[in-house]
C-alpha cells in the first residue's frame, strides 16, 4: 500500500470533529511550525520537500511562496483554490468533506510561512454542503485557540474564512478567482503582474490548491526529506487521482508518484480494470484539458517504456505521443466509447465556460462545438476535420489565460490519435456507435 | 413565480447573517460579499434574482445596481428568470455522459413531461442541464439545491420524484441556515 499522506485516517468515523482529529495527532504540525520554525524556515522545508502545486500546473510550491513580496507594507494573503471544476476532477471535494481540519491546519501553516493575517478558502458554490462542514470546523479551530489572536500562545494571529463561488469553471484560474473573491465577474487578469506581487485587493497573494495545502502538515511533521524520498525524478510525494469512466472501481486514490499507469488501471488496489472485461480504448489522464491518449500510448511511451504516473513520464513524447498530469482527473474510456461524442461534451463545456474576454477563445470554442455537433450528427465533411485542427491551432497560445489552450488540446489530440473515427462519422453520415 | 414589485426586505436574522458575511472582508471591500449575498437573496426570492432583488442587494452592499447585474449574469448558479419550486440540475459533461447522463435527462423529461430548460405547468419542477459537478466517480449525478444525488438510475429517479412530489420539495433554501 502506498504511503497515505492526504487520505490517512480518512475512514475514521467523526474525523470532522476537532477532538477526533487532534486525538490522531492533528494540529501537532502547526504547533511544531510555530515553536520550532521561523516563517522562512517553513518555506525552506516546503522548497526542499519538492512539493509541486496539485491544481494542475505542477509549479513548485516553495518557490512560488518565495516570490511573495515581503518588502511591501501591504497585507499578504493566502487563498486556497477549492474551485474544483475541471471535468474528471473530484478529489478536493473529499478532503473538505471528510477531513476539513487537515485543510485548515495546512492553511494556518501556509499563512504563517507567508505572514498572512487573513486567508480565504474559495470553494465552488455547488459544494455548499462542504462549505458548511468546513465552516463548522473553522469555528471549532477558533474555540481551540488555533485561529484568531495569538495562535497556541504564539505571537502569530490569523483569520480564516470560506467564500463560495457561484458556478464558473474559469474562477479556478487563479486571477479570475481573485476577481471573483472581490465580488466581480471571473475575468482572468493579464499577467504579469503575478498575484505574488499584485493579488487580492492589490496585495501580495499566493493561491494554492486544496491538495497542495493538505500536504503541508505531513511535511512539517515528518520533514522534507521524508516527503522527497517518495516519488520519482521531479515528481515527489503522493498525488490524489480521481478515477472515473469505464472502470470497475471509480473513486479517489492516493498514489506514490511513479506508479505504472498499467498497474493503476488494472490492479484491484486501484481502478480494478475495465468494466465488463471490455477493452481499454483511451484515457484522459489529467482532467478534460489534457491531451487524450489511445490505450497503447497511455500504457507505454512511444519508446516502449512503461508509462508512469509522474509529471515527467506522462508528458514524455510531448503533444505528439504524451499528455499531462494536470489535476489528476483520470477519465477512462472503453471500446464502446465514441471519441467524437465525448469530445463534443468537452467542447460544449469550454464554450459554456469561456469568459468571453478574448475573441479567439470566445469565437473558437463556439465554432469548434458547432462543427463537432455537425460531425457527430452526420452532416460533417472531411474539410470540417481539418477546419477543427486549424481553429484549435489558432486558439492555442493566443489568449489571456490558459483556458484557450485547455479547449484546443482535447480537440487537436483527439483528431491526432483518432482521425479515422472522425472520418468514419463523415463517410457514414452518422455516428457509428 | 410572479415578479412582485414591492421592494424586498430581509428579516433581521438574514440581515444579521449578511452583516456577519461582510465582516469577513477588509473595511471598504464589502463588495466581496456579493456572491454569498446573492446566494441568500436568490433563496429568499423563490429561487431567482429579480431586478428588484438585485437592486436591494446593491443597496445593502453600498454598490451600484449595475455591479450586481453584471455579476449575477456571469455565474451559472444565479437564475435571472423565475424557476419552479424544485430545480433539478443534471450533469451532462463527459464523465457523466460516459455513464449514461443522456438517459437520466430523458427519464426526467418523460416523467415530468417537459424538456430540459423548462418548468412544469404546476410550477413544481424545473429541469436544467449543468456542467461537471465534481462528482464524476459517482456518475451520473444531479444536484437539487445543496443536495447531491449520485449513481443515479431510472428507479432511483422515480423514487426521488415520488418523494419530492409528496413533500412539495423546495430546492431554494438559504444555504447558510
Ligand atoms: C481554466 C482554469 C481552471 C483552473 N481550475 C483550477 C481548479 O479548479 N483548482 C485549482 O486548484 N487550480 C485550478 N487552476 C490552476 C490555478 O490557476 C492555479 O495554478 C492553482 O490554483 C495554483 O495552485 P497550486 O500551485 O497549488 O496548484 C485552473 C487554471 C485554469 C487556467
Ligand atoms: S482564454 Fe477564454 S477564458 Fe481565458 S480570458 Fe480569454 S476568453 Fe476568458
Ligand atoms: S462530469 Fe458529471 S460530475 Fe463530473
Amino acid at each position: 500500500m502506498a504511503t497515505q499522506i492526504l487520505l490517512k485516517n480518512i475512514d475514521v468515523p467523526g474525523l470532522t470533529d476537532i477532538h477526533v482529529y487532534k486525538g490522531l495527532g492533528g494540529y501537532s504540525a502547526l504547533e511544531k511550525a510555530l515553536k520550532n520554525f521561523t516563517p522562512d524556515q517553513v518555506t525552506e522545508e516546503v522548497k526542499k520537500s519538492g512539493l509541486r502545486g496539485r491544481g494542475g500546473a505542477g509549479f513548485p510550491t516553495g518557490m512560488k511562496w518565495g516570490f511573495i513580496d515581503k518588502q511591501s507594507e501591504k497585507p499578504r494573503y493566502l487563498v486556497c483554490n477549492y474551485d474544483e471544476s475541471e471535468p474528471g476532477t473530484f478529489k478536493d471535494r473529499y478532503i473538505g468533506e471528510l477531513n476539513p481540519h487537515q485543510l485548515i491546519e495546512g492553511m494556518i501553516i501556509g499563512s504563517y510561512a507567508l505572514g498572512a493575517k487573513s486567508a480565504y478558502i474559495y470553494i465552488r458554490g455547488e459544494l455548499f454542503y462542504v462549505i458548511k462542514i468546513i465552516e463548522k470546523a473553522i469555528q471549532e479551530a477558533y474555540k481551540n485557540g488555533l485561529l484568531g489572536n495569538n495562535i497556541l500562545g504564539s505571537d502569530y494571529s490569523l483569520d480564516l474564512y470560506c467564500h463560495p463561488g457561484a458556478g464558473a469553471y474559469i474562477c479556478g484560474e487563479e486571477t479570475a478567482l481573485l476577481e471573483s473573491l472581490e465580488g466581480k465577474r471571473g475575468n482572468p487578469r493579464i499577467k504579469p503582474p503575478f498575484p505574488a506581487i499584485v493579488g487580492l485587493y492589490d496585495c501580495p497573494t499566493v493561491v494554492n490548491n486544496v491538495e497542495t495545502i493538505a500536504a503541508l502538515p505531513w511535511i512539517i511533521t515528518n520533514g522534507s526529506a521524508a516527503y522527497s524520498a517518495i516519488g520519482i525524478g521531479n515528481s515527489k510525494g503522493t498525488k490524489l487521482i480521481s478515477a472515473c469512466g469505464h472502470i470497475n472501481k471509480p473513486g479517489i486514490y492516493e498514489i506514490e508518484l511513479g506508479l505504472p499507469v498499467e498497474e493503476f488501471i488494472y490492479s484491484d488496489e486501484y481502478c480494478g480494470g475495465i468494466i465488463n472485461g471490455n477493452k481499454l480504448k483511451a484515457v484522459v489522464a489529467g482532467g478534460s484539458s489534457v491531451p487524450i491518449l489511445p490505450a497503447e500510448l497511455i500504457l507505454k511511451t512511444a519508446a516502449g517504456e512503461p508509462r508512469l504516473m509522474s509529471y515527467e513520464s506522462l508528458a514524455e513524447g510531448g503533444f505528439k505521443t504524451g499528455t499531462m498530469m494536470g489535476s489528476g482527473g483520470f477519465i477512462v474510456m472503453d471500446h464502446t466509447t465514441c471519441i467524437v461524442k465525448n469530445l463534443l461534451t468537452f467542447a460544449r463545456f469550454y464554450r459554456h465556460e469561456s469568459c468571453g474576454q478574448c475573441s479567439p477563445c470566445r469565437e473558437g470554442t463556439s465554432w469548434m462545438e458547432k462543427i463537432l455537433m455537425r460531425i457527430e450528427g452526420g452532416q460533417g465533411t472531411m474539410k470540417d476535420i481539418d477546419l477543427l485542427v486549424n481553429i484549435a491551432k489558432h486558439v492555442e497560445g493566443n489568449t489571456i489565460c490558459p483556458l484557450g489552450d485547455a479547449a484546443a488540446w482535447p480537440v487537436a489530440s483527439a483528431i491526432l490519435h483518432f482521425r479515422e473515427e472522425f472520418e468514419e462519422h463523415v463517410k457514414l453520415q452518422k455516428c457509428p456507435f | 413565480m410572479q415578479e412582485n414589485n414591492k421592494v424586498p426586505e430581509f428579516n433581521s436574522e438574514t440581515l444579521d447573517l449578511i452583516a456577519q458575511l461582510i465582516k469577513r472582508y477588509p473595511e471598504g471591500r464589502q463588495k466581496s460579499a456579493l456572491l454569498p449575498v446573492l446566494h441568500i437573496a436568490q433563496a429568499e426570492n423563490q429561487g431567482w434574482l429579480s431586478p428588484g432583488m438585485m437592486d436591494y442587494v446593491a443597496l445593502l452592499l453600498h454598490i451600484e445596481p449595475i455591479e450586481v447585474y453584471e455579476v449575477a449574469s456571469f455565474y451559472s448558479m444565479y437564475n435571472l428568470k423565475p424557476v419552479g419550486n424544485c430545480v433539478i440540475e443534471v450533469c451532462q459533461t463527459g464523465p457523466c455522459w460516459l455513464k449514461g447522463a443522456e438517459n437520466i435527462v430523458a427519464h426526467f423529461e418523460s416523467r415530468l413531461g417537459i424538456k430540459s430548460g423548462e418548468t412544469t405547468a404546476d410550477g413544481k419542477f424545473t429541469l436544467k442541464t449543468v456542467e461537471c459537478l465534481a462528482a464524476c466517480g459517482t456518475a451520473p449525478v444531479i444536484q437539487v439545491g445543496t443536495e447531491y444525488h449520485e449513481n443515479l438510475t431510472p428507479e432511483k429517479i422515480d423514487q426521488l420524484l415520488d418523494q419530492w412530489n409528496a413533500e412539495n420539495k423546495i430546492s431554494h433554501t438559504n444555504p447558510y441556515l
